[in-house]
């Protein structure tokens, strides 16, 4: 019974909640600065204004255009529906579920690429590009924090590496999770185009890299890709969170409490990140990614020596 | 008798270093020079007693000595060795300093003199050390005390020298720390109390744990390799030998070398009295052969004469590790190649001292000729490179042989192949550099600068050609002996 | 021995990734500094009663390393005029990637040198061996004469950290040994720099080519 109401919870989070984080990372970097800042509900005010709107769609595009947009939204909708909010939420778990969240997202940024690719402008090709590259080399830091959790969980299923057995395993390889933790939040401000890595409010199309792919978009495929990104940050903000805070209480309302309170930390603390730090060169950052790459590693070192 | 022995000891040390106090302080700039030979005479009546015991003397029981603070310092047969080799050696030099001193008048030598001093204490402090910590303190303070004496001539060129003279060398020293580090634990580990005093690491080394002795080694090795400058530890050497003045090149190729050399034997001895020498001699018959290729190979077509002094110190460091490494008779041949090796150092960088101030440039395209213009010091210098490649009747040549004889008589034949092959490239590299130095004509553009051979400039060198010379045709009896115990004691498990 | 233990050696073990990898020089000196207190600091954790004497150690080494000595390097900085590492011998990824490998072959070889039981299962020899081995490897790609220093503090703090197991059995031997160190590399180096800095225009030890074969 309670794991069909943590499943239906869990939708209802997944719909709702991830243009909120959107509004907190844009609220929390506008407190930094001293300003006001946009209310936090603005990206659901965003979301609906674009659903009304017209789409334009230049001549020179085709089929992928208009299908780019949509598959980055049902891919990040699939991944959520992957990883567990809280214990055992997921309403999709199979064994070796770990690789398809890995190439869902592969498959989302493809896409993106390619409809990208499709305008023929030479912005978008450059802004494909260099996504490409930095993806490239974030996801092997990506999957070696999966191994982590492989080797500590004995399972190659999602729901079972994010789980409750997590919590007991801090203790013991608590350097290795330290280090995956680390290696993983890096991974995040790369996949989700945050500083430093990419800057979000840039608005000079030669400093973009993710913002320039999704320059031609118009109308609700804008919103399709709002929102695709914002359950993309959702996915990887959860996979944060249950990595950190993967205690249970045992009663429904503490579990998912502690969920919202972790997924909002999250959100506040990459406003705080980007807040603090200017965007890395380009040149750099590679390094950056590759000394994730090695955070990982080491975790998966220690855990075997 | 005691208190007679440690006050000894500890006057050994003292005494060099008051004299520098006073040198320090001393007003004349002019005078000042003469400290360091009435310092550096001083210190050789002192090491002589306690080697030769003269009246003045205590007991010494062969092998073990006399000792101080508790068995820290301690005067052994090695000891014996290498501190009389020292304290000869910094005497000839001194002699040679109030004449050079003079001829650079311009040049405030309060430093220069002082630390000169400083130096012969703190290498005395190594030789006497019998607690690996101590030794390793007293190795630092002789890099830093060397640090400004390269800087002497205060131009850029120098400049470089000494800063990668005293950026490598203290990570030589860093690392031997680490070294010593190791060798501590291991006593730690075989649940002993963790010790560094000699004496006591001896006596326990069979139950060491092998591994952290074996780490150590390395690490102590390569340390106090880069004070010695041993290939690949050796790049700061060409620089800071090229252009320091001639005194102190000849204290830091023979003395400060030897210093770094004993430390290495020390760790040998531990080493060789633990379960299984093998693996310390191999490597040291290994990075004494690459030391002396390296040597060779960097010595061909060199066109300053005074980084191939330094080359060829890093081939003789070579060939002092591969003797000990062989072992046996060359063990004994590499005690008395340290010694050989020291004094024709000597007559080389004094005499290229010499050559390089009368000519203005190191450069064998700017000098030529020295016999000519300077008879005694490039007649020296084409001595000193007869001596120091090996030919008879000079000293060198009787260690080397014996090197040869101990490696053949092993049945290291492969090492003495080499050995032999690497003597004749150096020979004839050397002879590439050195010979157009001396022979021809001075060219008629070369500068002078009015410099002349003097006694003040000539004799110490002319003394010490004669010692290498002696040495050459007849090894005297009682260093026969000293030379034949230290051996035995070098090779002998406690 | 404490928990805590292998995860702040984890945490020093980060700093070198951050030393190798970073051009800013001002961030280089953080992390050495960094590192260098928290090394200071774990005498108090890796022996759980420590006396006056172990107290003054501590206090000595975190002032040393996490203050005097980075103050000393950043006023060295603007008096030498240098912000940034430009393009080292080996460039930045190469830097981190040959130090990753340096920690996994440390770790290798550590496993090879048996700990005595009161040590046992923690990670000082390794990452000891690889904060020297990072430190190096500065010391031996950097052209700047500060990014030099500051891979031998590297260096020195590797050395340190293994000092620290030593510690209760040979206080005297770490001490004099790191306060030593210490103190030529800050010292006679610093002298040097300024003395570079007046006879050359930048420090960058690439003009100290003069002396070439």
């Amino acid at each position: 019974m309670t794991a069909i109401t943590n499943q239906i919870i869990h939708v209802l989070l997944a719909i709702t909640v991830p243009p909120l984080l959107l509004g907190v990372v844009a609220k929390t970097k506008a407190l930094f600065a001293g300003r006001v800042g946009p209310p936090l509900l603005q990206p659901y005010y965003d979301l609906i204004r674009l659903m009304q709107k017209g789409s334009v769609f230049s001549t020179t595009t085709t089929w992928v255009f208009r299908a780019g947009p949509v598959v980055a939204l049902v891919t990040a909708a699939l991944a959520a529906l992957l990883v567990p909010l809280t214990a055992d939420s997921a309403p999709l778990s199979f064994t070796g579920d770990l690789i398809l969240l890995a190439y869902l997202f592969g498959l989302g940024r493809f896409f993106t690429a390619l409809a990208a690719l499709d305008t023929g402008s030479s912005f978008e090709g450059m802004g494909a590009a260099r996504e490409v590259t930095f993806s490239c080399l974030a996801e092997p830091a990506f999957f070696m924090g999966l191994l982590v959790l492989v080797k500590l969980s004995g399972s190659l299923q999602l729901s079972v590496m994010l789980g409750s057995t997590l919590a007991a395993h801090w203790p013991t390889a608590g350097a290795s999770l330290a280090l995956v933790l680390i290696s993983w939040f890096i991974v995040l401000l790369a996949e989700n185009s945050r500083i430093p890595f990419d800057d979000p409010n840039t608005h000079l199309e030669l400093t973009m890299i993710h913002e320039v792919m999704v320059l031609d978009h118009s109308g609700p495929a804008y919103g399709m890709i709002l929102y695709g990104a914002a359950l993309k940050l959702f996915v990887f903000g959860t996979l944060i969170v249950r990595l950190a805070l993967p205690w249970e209480t045992g009663t429904l309302a503490a579990d998912w409490l502690i969920f919202g309170g972790g997924i909002l930390g999250v959100a506040v603390l990459i406003g705080i990140v980007e807040s603090s730090m200017a965007r890395l060169r380009l040149t750099h950052v590679p390094i950056l990614l590759v000394a994730a790459c090695l955070l990982s590693a080491f975790g998966i070192v220690l855990l075997v020596r | 008798m005691v208190d007679l022995e440690t006050n000894e000891i500890y006057l050994l040390i003292l005494y060099p270093l008051a004299v520098a106090g006073a040198a320090f302080v001393f007003p004349s700039n002019r005078w000042r020079p003469w400290f360091v030979p009435v310092g550096a005479f001083g210190h050789l009546v002192l090491v002589a007693s306690a080697v030769f015991q003269w009246p003045l003397a205590f007991q010494s029981t062969g092998a073990a000595g006399a000792t101080a603070l508790g068995g820290w310092l301690e005067l052994d047969v090695l000891c014996k060795v290498v501190l009389g080799f020292l304290s000869v050696l910094f005497f000839l030099c001194s002699l040679y300093l109030p004449g050079y001193l003079a001829a650079r008048a311009e040049r405030p030598n309060r430093v220069f003199c002082a630390n000169l001093l400083a130096v012969l204490a703190m290498m005395t402090l190594v030789t006497l050390s019998h607690h690996l910590g101590l030794m390793w303190v007293a190795m630092e303070a002789t890099t830093l005390a060397t640090g400004p004496l390269l800087y002497f001539n205060h131009n850029p060129r120098s400049l470089e020298a000494t800063w990668k003279y005293l950026l490598i060398g203290s990570v030589g020293i860093a690392l031997a720390l680490f070294g010593s580090f190791f060798l501590a634990y291991a006593s730690l580990k075989a649940g002993l109390e963790s010790t560094l005093l000699f004496d006591q690491l001896i006596q326990s080394a069979p139950k060491l744990s092998a591994p952290w002795v074996h780490a150590a080694f390395v690490l102590l090795f390569i340390g106090y390799g880069t004070k010695m400058g041993l290939a690949p530890m050796h790049t700061w050497k060409p620089d800071a030998y090229g252009e320091a003045p001639g005194v102190v090149g000849t204290l830091l190729a023979g003395g400060v070398t030897s210093c770094a050399f004993l430390a290495i034997l020390r760790v040998y001895q531990i080493c060789r009295a633990g379960t299984d020498a093998d693996f310390a001699r191999e490597i040291m018959v290994f990075m004494g052969l690459l030391s002396m290729g390296f040597g060779a190979v960097f010595m061909v077509r060199q066109r300053d004469f005074k980084r191939m002094l330094a080359y060829s110190s890093v081939e003789h460091m070579g060939i002092l590790v591969l003797g000990v490494g062989i072992g046996g008779m060359a063990a004994y041949g590499a005690l008395l190649h340290l010694i050989n090796n020291g004094l024709t150092k000597g007559v080389l960088f004094l005499s290229a001292g010499n050559i390089h101030r009368s000519y203005g440039s190191k450069l064998i395209g700017d000098v030529q000729g020295a016999l000519k213009r300077l008879p005694l010091s490039g007649g020296l210098f084409l001595a000193g490179f007869l001596a120091i490649t090996g030919s008879p009747p000079f000293g060198p040549f009787v260690s080397e042989f014996t090197i040869l004889n101990g490696a053949v008589g092993g049945g290291h034949f492969v090492a003495a192949a080499l050995f032999l092959l690497l003597l004749a490239i150096v020979f004839i590299g050397m002879g590439a550099t050195v010979l157009p130095v001396v022979l021809g004509t001075p060219p008629a553009h070369s500068a002078t600068n009015g410099f002349r051979d003097s006694f003040a400039t000539g004799a110490p060198i002319v003394l010490f050609l004669a010692l290498v010379l002696f040495l050459g045709v007849y090894v005297p009896h009682p260093l026969d002996s000293l030379l034949r115990d230290a051996a035995t004691y070098l090779e002998v498990t406690r | 021995m404490s928990q805590y233990i292998d995860p702040l050696l984890i945490v020093a073990l980060s700093l070198n990734f951050v030393a190798l990898g970073v051009s800013r020089i001002r961030a280089v000196i953080n992390a050495v500094a960094i590192q260098g207190m928290l090394l200071g600091f774990l005498p108090v954790l890796v022996h759980g009663q420590i006396r006056l004497r172990g107290m003054l150690l501590v206090a000595v080494t975190v002032l040393l390393k996490g203050i005097i000595i980075p103050r000393f390097l950043i006023h060295a900085m603007r008096e030498a005029n240098v912000q940034h590492e430009v393009k080292p011998v080996v460039n930045f990824m190469s830097s981190l990637l040959l130090g990753a490998v340096g920690t996994g072959l440390a770790m290798v070889f550590a496993s090879t040198l048996p700990l005595a039981e009161e040590h046992a299962g923690t990670l000082f020899v390794p990452a000891s061996l690889s904060t020297v081995w990072a430190g190096f490897l500065m010391l031996t790609t950097r052209k700047k004469a500060i990014m030099q220093v500051l891979g031998y503090l590297l260096l020195e703090n590797g050395i340190f950290l293994f000092g620290l197991l030593l510690l209760e059995a040979m206080p005297f031997l770490v001490e004099i040994g790191v306060l030593l160190d210490l103190f030529t590399c800050v010292f006679v180096m610093g002298i040097i720099i300024h003395h570079i800095n007046r006879e050359f225009t930048s420090i960058g030890t690439e003009q100290l080519t003069s002396l070439r074969e």
